[in-house]
């Protein structure tokens, strides 16, 4: 490379080279677009559609190996039983509540970062939402562990409070109550919020960044109050970022077996369905028929994303 | 008309000034921030409990025992190595797939380009029980033997984005006119690519690199689907959370695996920082 910077009138290998490719634009591409395309293409594909493949076999009942012949039979068998459709069900719900709750909490944050902030104050703010994301998943889940154990920090703090009734009320709600926080529906949510949190703020505020001040200012000149400049004007301008922050909640909930088992009470998740069916039942057969459903619920999403422009705000 | 002029300058300069934030949107972001970092602290304390047994609040009392007690442990480093180990092969894989990927995408206008943003997307968008049971039903079919290359594999597959979005991100924001410029000064295309392209993407391929390095050292869905054996730090930290006796020392991994991580993160973020500030001063 120096020699060639050296002397740029002598036609250097590298020099033919780079005109041989500069003449073949279609070339180029090839060469650029073959590696991650038989990547992603060959392996990660080839292995999805053998994962749909697998969901046509079925599990013979008597000798429990797996029948490698088509048939219906697995998706008829998954389709028959009223506890997957709960499942589905309650999976999809939690990711909804969680996606909502995060865009709710990542707003303020991420719109005192973009219009408040110096920008050394916001710097720092930035490093104290990513130093949580890129920290240990598994850490960020053992830390709720602890927080929401029965005799741990939380149960402290509340009984210091003497609001021991309140928690014990919503303790005692039908679907989301349990015996503890540790085992129910409000202290998975808190647990899925506070772990996938990161991942929305990051996209509103880099969406709210691109938001030109003139815009406000001018919806202000033109006498619209604070929350009609937001929801006419700030919203409609960052809505691809709330997406684009949405696909990474959403997607994390529903595929997340580790925070439902750790925090849930008997009744399973999706991700928890499927870990359950492929390792402990060994049928992978079900297990690949069910992952059918995320794959079409974010099939769906992504498509929807796409069409708001999510991908650009990523 | 005098003195609607004037009241415009002072409109114009009042902007100069860093606006006031609401109370409430003060307090509201303080509160995210805070509901972002105490479980930290709380991970702090409980390493130093002297508490083997519950989770107890107030801590009985502190000791430095545990300390001792998980640095002695070899499973653990043979996990934190292997981790490593897993971490930077992904990441290259994804540093070079990604940049071609995204400099394909950028440089040309083909049929089905849409598409490939999309699949690079795919692997990460695709709740990650998906992916793990896809490539383990796929190796198990092709009787491929679960070790340290078919994590990186599953890894380098969803680590790939990271890397993607980064640099076509900043290849979108660097002037095609530069590179017009580096040709017509006789450049050929690798000098143009070494000299132009390279250190204007490198913070891009930085950022997108410690991302997908910090991705893979934290990932566990996919893990369990694609590692024999082995234990990497995620899975030596999930079967710890499965037998509760050997919590006090799960707390003490829990610090060390923060502090260890938080170096790369922060080594990062001060890199980029200042690669931005000389771009924002040489402008």
């Amino acid at each position: 490379m120096a020699a060639a910077s050296q002397s740029p009138q002598r036609p250097s290998v590298t020099n033919q080279l780079a005109t041989f490719f500069y003449r073949r634009p279609r070339l180029t591409l090839a060469v650029l677009l073959g590696p991650p395309l038989a990547w992603l293409g060959v392996v990660y594909l080839g292995a999805l559609l053998m994962l749909v493949v697998q969901s046509f076999f079925h599990l013979d009942a008597f000798s429990g190996k797996v029948v490698r012949e088509f048939t219906f039979a697995t998706y008829a068998d998954l389709l028959s039983q009223a506890e997957n459709y709960s499942i589905v069900v309650r999976t999809a719900g939690m990711a909804a509540a969680v996606t909502l709750a995060a865009a709710l909490l990542a707003f303020p944050l991420a719109y005192f970062m973009t219009r408040y902030a110096s920008p050394r104050l916001k710097a720092l703010l930035y490093l104290a939402v990513l130093l949580p994301l890129w920290s240990n998943y598994l850490v960020r889940v053992y830390a709720w562990k602890i927080i929401l154990a029965k005799e741990g920090i939380l149960g402290w703090f509340i009984a210091g409070l003497h609001v021991n009734w309140a928690l014990d009320g919503l303790l005692k709600l039908p679907v989301v109550g349990g015996p503890s926080l540790s085992n129910s529906f409000i202290g998975m949510f808190l647990v899925f919020l506070y772990v996938w949190l990161p991942y929305m703020i990051l996209p509103i505020q880099a969406a709210l960044e691109r938001v030109p001040k003139s815009l406000l200012e001018a919806s202000g000149d033109l006498g619209a109050k604070p929350g009609e400049t937001f929801r006419h004007v700030i919203l409609p301008l960052i809505f691809p970022g709330v997406v684009a922050g949405s696909i990474f909640t959403f997607s994390l909930t529903l595929g997340d077996f580790i925070i439902p088992d750790a925090f849930g009470t008997s009744q399973f998740f999706i991700g928890r369905a499927v870990y359950v069916y492929q390792g402990t039942s060994g049928n992978i057969p079900l297990a690949a028929a069910f992952t059918a459903v995320p794959i079409l619920i974010m099939g769906l999403y992504l498509y929807f994303a796409k069409r708001l422009g999510a991908f650009d705000a990523l | 008309m005098r003195s609607k002029t004037s009241g415009k300058g002072v409109q114009l300069n009042a902007p100069t000034n860093q606006p006031r934030s609401p109370l409430a949107l003060t307090l509201g972001a303080l509160g995210v921030i805070l509901f972002l970092h105490l479980p930290f602290v709380v991970i702090f304390l409980y390493a130093f409990t002297t508490d083997e047994q519950t989770f107890t609040f107030p801590l009985p009392g502190l000791t430095l025992t545990w300390v001792g007690a998980a640095l002695r442990r070899k499973d653990l480093w043979d996990a934190l190595w292997l981790s490593l180990r897993v971490a930077l092969g992904a990441t290259a894989v994804a540093l070079v797939l990604g940049t071609l990927a995204a400099a394909a995408v950028h440089n040309s206008r083909f049929f089905g380009r849409e598409t490939v943003s999309f699949l690079v997307v795919l692997p990460i968008a695709l709740p990650g029980i998906v992916t793990g049971i896809a490539l383990r039903s796929a190796l198990n079919v092709m009787d491929v033997p679960f070790n340290i290359w078919t994590i990186v594999i599953g890894h380098a597959t969803f680590c790939i984005v990271t890397v993607y979005n980064n640099v076509i991100a900043r290849l979108r924001r660097t002037s095609g006119s530069l590179i017009e410029a580096s040709m017509d000064l006789g450049a050929n295309g690798f000098q143009t690519f070494r000299y132009v392209i390279l250190p204007s993407i490198a913070t891009a391929l930085l950022a997108g690199g410690m991302l997908a390095f910090a991705l893979s050292f934290d990932e566990i869905i996919v893990t369990t689907f694609t590692a024999g054996q082995q234990a990497t730090l995620p899975i030596w930290i999930f079967s710890q959370l499965a037998r509760p006796r050997d919590r006090p020392v799960t707390n003490v991994v829990a610090v060390l695996v923060v502090l260890i991580m938080s170096i790369p993160i922060l080594l990062a973020n001060r890199l980029t920082q200042e690669a931005s500030g000389t771009q924002a001063t040489g402008e």
